[in-house]
Order: C-alpha cells, then sequence, then structure tokens
C-alpha cells in the first residue's frame, strides 16, 4: 500500500512542477522560444513513439506522420466541429473555462488517440507481414494514402486545412504542461513495456525475428500490438500539435516530416529511449538556432541526410545504440575522464 | 468508349515513362537487392539536365519565328537526349560509387575528394550562377581544398571496421543521398518550376472513333520501346549483362568465377541511370510538366511501385508492371476520384504485396534461416 502512496505523490509532485514551470515559462519567456520548446516536446514525442516501431520492436516504419496527421485531424474536428453540436445539450463542454479546456483537451486526446489507434490497426495488420524495406515502402505509401485521404475530406477544410482552432487549456497557459506531460507519460509507458514480459517478446522479435518464432512468440501479433501502441502517442501528439499552434493543413503533415522522425530514431540509435528525446530536441532547435542561414531549410535537409549516410556509414546502430543515458551515464562518464579510463578495444 | 480509349493513350505514355525509371530499379534490386530510393532524383536530375541543354546550352531555333528551324531541331533534340543519358549514367555511377559502394567495401580516403566537392556546392552557389566559368572554377578549386581538409575525417573513418551492414541501412543511405539530391537541388537551381519550351514541331492526329494521339505520345512510346530492346539486347546478349545476371543469381559465385563484380554493379547504376535520364527527358520535353528538385520523388515512388509489381528482379515484369501502373493511374485520373491519382500507385501495391508479395513475374524465394 505504501509503495503506490508514494507513487502517487510523487505523480502528483510531477504534475504539480509541470503547471507550474509551464505557467512560469509562459510569462517570462519569449513567445519564439515558447514555441520552439513546445515544438521539440512534441518531436521527442512522435520520436519515441517510433522509436517503439522501429526501435524496440525492430521493424522499420517511415510513414509515422500519417498517425500524427489523423490524432491532429480528429483532435481538431472534435474541438471544432462536434464539441459544438455537444455543447448544446452538456454545458460543461464550453470552452473559456480551465475546467471545460481541461474536458475538452482530455477528450479530444482519447479521441485522437484512439482513431490514430485505429488507424494503425488498419495499416499494421496488412503490411507487419512483410519485413525490412518492403514495410517501409508500404508504410511510407500509407502514410502518403492517409494525408491524400486527408486532403479530400472537405468537412476538415480540404487542401486549405483548418484554420483558428481554439486553443484550449485557458489560453496556452498550459501548453507546456501538456506537452511535456505526454512525453514524460509516453516515455515512462515505453520503459516500463520494455521491462514488462510482454515488453520482452518485442525485444525478442527486435533480435530475431525467427527465433522468436520458433519459441513460440506470436510474431506478428507482437509487431501488429508495437505498431498501434506507437500510432496511437503519435496521434496523442497530433492532437496536442493541433491545440497548441491552432491551424493544421496536410502539408505540414508530408513525407518529410516522416523522414524527420525516422532520422531521429536512426541517428540517436535505435532502441534507446532517451536517445530519442535528445535527438528529438536537438533536430527541432537545431534548424531553428540556425533560422539565420539564407535558405536554411535546403541546408538543414542537405546536412541532416549527409549526417544520415555519415551514420550509416560510421556507426550504423546510431550515437547511442541501445544504451539509455542517464544520472549514472553521467558519473560514469565523469569517472572515465578523471581515470583517464580507455574504453576497452573493439 | 471515347474517352475510355483516350484514357488509355494517356495510360500506355504515362506507362512507358514509369516503365523506364522501374527497370533502373529492378535492375539494381536484382544485383544488390537495395531499393535504390535515389533513383526518382536520378530522372529529376535528368529533366533539368534535358531544360538546361534546351533552353540555354544548344542553340534551338525559335519554332514560331521560324518554321524551318524544325529539322535543326530535331537533329538537336537527339543530341539532348544523348546528353541527358550520359549525365545521369555519370551520377547513377557517382552515387554507386561514394555512396553504396562504402557500405559494402568500407570508404576509402580518395572519397574525401568526392565529398569535398560536394560540401563546396552550396558555397559555390553563394558567389553566382554556374553559367559563369568563374564560379565553376571556384567550385573546383574550393572543393579540392575541402577534399584535403576531409582526408583525416575520411581516413578516421575507414580505419572503423565496418560492420556487416543490413539491408535497411542500405536503404537509409539511399533516402540519405534521394534528399542529398533533392536539396541540393533546391540549393542549386532554387524552388522555382520550370518549363521546356516547345521545341519540336507538335502534331496531333485524330483516330477513327475521335481518339487523339499527339506526337510527343507517339515519340514518348517509339524511343522507350527502342531502349527497352536496347536494354534486353545488353543483359540477354553481351558478357556484360552476362555477369550481370550471375551476380543477380548469386554474388558470392560470382566473384569466385572472377567476375570484377564492382565494375559490373558501376555498369549496372550507368544503365539504369541512363534509362532514368532519357525518362527525365522525355518527360520534361515533350509533356511540359514543371519541373523542379523535388518533382523526382512521386514518379520515383510510382514506378518504384511499378518494379515491385512486376516483381523486383525482373526486367519483362518492370515494363508490365509499369504499363499497368500508368494504366491505373491514367483511368483513376479520368473518373470522379481524380484527388486519388497520386494514391492509387499505394493501394495496388498494398494488395499486391498481400496476395503476391513477389509480384507478377517474379519467382518466391524462400528465405533461408
Amino acid at each position: 500500500m505504501l509503495w503506490l502512496l508514494s507513487r502517487a505523490l510523487g505523480a502528483a509532485a510531477v504534475l504539480f512542477g509541470l503547471g507550474a514551470m509551464s505557467v512560469w515559462l509562459t510569462h517570462n519567456v519569449e513567445t519564439y522560444y515558447y514555441l520552439v520548446l513546445i515544438q521539440c516536446g512534441i518531436a521527442a514525442t512522435l520520436a519515441v513513439s517510433l522509436n517503439l516501431i522501429n526501435g524496440i520492436t525492430g521493424q522499420f516504419s517511415i510513414g509515422h506522420a500519417g498517425f500524427y496527421a489523423v490524432g491532429a485531424y480528429v483532435g481538431a474536428a472534435w474541438t471544432m466541429l462536434w464539441r459544438p453540436i455537444f455543447a448544446k445539450e452538456l454545458p460543461w463542454l464550453e470552452i473559456g473555462s480551465l475546467p471545460g479546456d481541461v474536458a475538452n483537451l482530455i477528450i479530444a486526446l482519447a479521441l485522437g488517440s484512439l482513431a490514430a489507434a485505429i488507424t494503425g490497426l488498419i495499416v499494421g495488420t496488412p503490411s507487419l507481414r512483410l519485413r525490412g524495406d518492403y514495410l517501409a515502402i508500404l508504410t511510407l505509401g500509407f502514410g502518403e494514402v492517409i494525408r491524400v485521404t486527408l486532403l479530400n475530406i472537405d468537412a476538415v477544410g480540404g487542401a486549405r486545412g483548418l484554420a483558428g482552432i481554439p486553443t484550449l487549456a485557458s489560453t496556452g497557459d498550459l501548453a507546456a504542461f501538456w506537452v511535456f506531460g505526454l512525453l514524460i507519460a509516453v516515455s515512462l509507458l515505453t520503459r516500463n513495456l520494455m521491462q514488462s514480459t510482454r515488453g520482452l517478446t518485442w525485444l525478442a522479435v527486435r533480435e530475431d525475428e525467427v527465433a522468436s518464432d520458433a519459441m513460440g512468440v506470436d510474431t506478428t501479433r507482437v509487431k501488429v500490438t508495437a505498431f498501434v501502441v506507437g500510432s496511437t502517442f503519435a496521434g496523442a501528439s497530433g492532437v496536442l500539435y493541433a491545440h497548441f499552434f491552432t491551424g493544421i493543413s496536410q502539408d505540414i503533415f508530408g513525407m518529410d516530416v516522416s523522414i524527420m522522425i525516422t532520422t531521429m530514431v536512426v541517428l540517436a540509435g535505435t532502441g534507446s529511449v532517451t536517445g530519442a528525446i535528445i535527438a528529438g530536441f536537438a533536430l527541432t532547435a537545431m534548424p531553428e538556432a540556425l533560422r539565420f542561414l539564407k535558405d536554411f531549410k535546403e541546408y538543414r535537409m542537405v546536412v541532416f541526410s549527409l549526417a544520415l549516410i555519415i551514420m550509416m556509414l560510421t556507426r550504423p546502430q546510431g550515437i547511442l545504440g541501445h544504451a539509455e543515458v542517464g544520472f549514472g551515464s553521467f558519473v560514469r562518464l565523469y569517472q572515465r575522464l578523471r581515470l583517464g579510463v580507455r574504453r576497452s578495444a573493439r | 468508349m471515347q474517352s475510355f480509349l483516350q484514357q488509355a493513350v494517356f495510360g500506355i505514355q504515362l506507362g512507358s515513362l514509369y516503365a523506364l525509371i522501374a527497370i533502373g530499379y529492378t535492375l539494381v534490386y536484382g544485383v544488390l537487392r537495395l531499393i535504390n530510393f535515389a533513383h526518382g532524383d536520378v530522372f529529376m536530375v535528368g529533366a533539368f539536365v534535358c531544360y538546361y541543354a534546351c533552353t540555354r546550352w544548344l542553340p534551338f531555333r525559335d519554332l514560331s519565328a521560324d518554321p524551318a528551324g524544325a529539322t535543326t531541331n530535331i537533329a538537336l533534340a537527339v543530341v539532348v537526349l544523348i546528353i541527358t543519358m550520359a549525365v545521369c549514367a555519370l551520377l547513377g555511377v557517382l552515387i554507386e560509387r561514394f555512396a553504396y559502394r562504402p557500405l559494402r567495401n568500407g570508404l576509402r580516403i580518395a572519397d574525401a575528394h568526392f565529398w569535398g566537392l560536394v560540401a563546396a556546392l552550396p558555397v559555390a552557389v553563394r558567389l553566382g550562377p554556374f553559367s559563369h566559368p568563374g564560379v565553376l572554377l571556384a567550385w573546383l578549386v574550393i572543393g579540392v581544398a575541402f577534399g584535403y581538409a576531409l582526408r583525416p575525417v575520411v581516413a578516421w573513418i575507414a580505419r572503423r571496421s565496418v560492420r556487416a551492414t543490413s539491408r535497411l541501412n542500405a536503404l537509409i543511405t539511399a533516402i540519405g543521398v534521394s534528399f542529398v539530391l533533392e536539396y541540393g537541388g533546391l540549393l542549386v537551381v532554387g524552388a522555382d518550376p520550370n518549363f521546356v519550351p516547345t521545341i519540336v514541331p507538335e502534331r496531333v492526329y485524330v483516330l477513327p472513333g475521335g481518339v487523339r494521339v499527339g506526337t510527343p505520345q507517339l515519340a514518348i512510346l517509339a524511343i522507350s520501346l527502342v531502349l527497352m530492346l536496347v536494354l534486353r539486347y545488353i543483359v540477354t546478349y553481351t558478357r556484360r549483362g552476362k555477369a550481370m545476371r550471375a551476380i543477380a543469381h548469386d554474388i558470392e559465385a560470382a566473384k569466385l568465377m572472377g567476375i570484377d563484380t564492382d565494375r559490373v554493379i558501376s555498369f549496372t547504376f550507368a544503365l539504369g541511370g541512363a534509362l532514368a535520364g532519357a525518362g527525365g527527358a522525355l518527360v520534361a520535353a515533350l509533356t511540359h510538366v514543371k519541373i523542379t528538385p523535388l518533382f523526382g520523388l512521386l514518379p520515383g515512388i510510382k514506378a518504384f511501385v511499378a518494379a515491385v509489381l512486376g516483381g523486383p528482379g525482373s526486367i519483362p515484369g518492370a515494363v508490365l508492371g509499369g504499363l499497368l501502373m500508368g494504366l491505373a493511374e491514367a483511368f483513376v485520373a479520368g473518373s470522379k476520384a481524380s484527388a486519388f491519382r497520386d494514391a492509387i500507385a499505394f493501394c495496388i501495391l498494398i494488395v499486391l504485396l498481400l496476395v503476391r508479395p513477389s509480384g507478377l513475374l517474379g519467382r518466391h524465394v524462400a528465405e533461408k534461416v
């Protein structure tokens, strides 16, 4: 009973800390930096969610932006299109006050992640029977099909997209709270999954699919589960994007976004949760820092793709590989530097 | 019925272009089991080479002012086609040599100079357009200097033992190359769409039944057919082609039989690149689409789908897949659901991979453990 209490207290403390940080950030940090920070958090969540599929289960999906888009569109559709219908009957769904905003955001998150999960199930069930490069191309194709489909739904604006989505969570004071709360929740869930029995089957599929099949692991089921969980997380971060950036159109969920998320996972090290978070922050913040360059978007893409090629040549498992970065690793790094201990020969 | 036939004509035109690109995919896949993701961008480069050759480099006559220049222009158009194919063949060889071969054999120190030239490209673009010889010279000088600066880095990379790389690493590298070409292209030529003007006289024939067929469509069909026949001759009857087939069958055994596999693989990329370049030139000069550095991505992916549809590694399969893909796209584009014309390729791919993963004409190979 005691551990439950301590966990609950810890969670409450984290949530309170996040909320306080969020309010402080809103009032003390320039809007531009604040938005970059939010974007970093969303990118990191996406990277962690794709890491679940590509890193931990060892599949290769490069169409993750599709699920992100589904989440964003469904979440926005709730707030803009469906909520007004329900709000006529249920007054607590009115936005503008804190409880109403929170209730709406939670409903939007639930609907968006559910829709992304269902899409993930529909996409994953047939395609995960394939392996390797075929799977990669198929997911890329599905991502594009999702985007074109959204483009052709007139109710969500078609090619124009949706604009003027109301910023829930009381005018954005709590944006950082939601984004980083989701990031922490997703990371913890991923970590716990990796340590559970179910997560072990995921790792087994990554290490050797045929062997784990022979050991009685239902590999297709495991892969589909990982895919669905990953797309659910992506959908949730899409909902947050839609509500904190107040405008979405299909062109911000294109193939280049999918490739960016994949780059984050590949560069950081497939299978490393902390690596994915760091890469999400670094690869989102770096182009903002390079904004003073002319044509910076092109330079950014060229630099990233060259980095990808060089990484494949030197260290195909990514910077961190399967290792995690924690407090302990800094201690070890310090000791190694102090004692001058060289890494053992490869 | 008439519109059905009209769409079929359009579909065959589109399909023969897809077939040209798909052959490049299937050749490389057959030899290396690698999806050369950058192939669509070789196609894009072909279109740009054609654009520059038609508008800047060669003295084309203005047809509206000088109708008698048609003969000159047709002769020059053949030259353009040859130039484009040569440039794209070279590009294919370069991509193989500097991106995919280091994955197989490790990086060489001399590769530093190539990457130095690539790295100097954005710097040179800042100085001015490439039409100025001084800029070209500056690029070469800076590039060689960069190359010398890069030598220690490359030496460091080369010293590290290359792990046995998986096919996924090769795919990621290919995606990287594709993005380097696309966004590097944006840096070099800018994002404004370009059009190739009409350089050869175009005429439209009306067949009985009211179907209209233009000379560009006939030319595309004829040129693609000729190129495919030449390719078939090379692969079936020459020594090089025999070596290619041997490598596709078993690369290790081919090495043991004394085949210089690296050379043959380079040759394969040259063939694929030349066909993609021809496709790019035909699209740019005869269909007058707007060309941008990013426009190769979608045709590339569709052609890849065509290659998978026919069975990766099978050349007749690639042609069949390309034609089917073109027809499907034309019929979707002519129907009410025309907005989904870009999605139909993926729908076909999804259905196909679920029903017959080895493609229409491919052989199913059981996976060894």
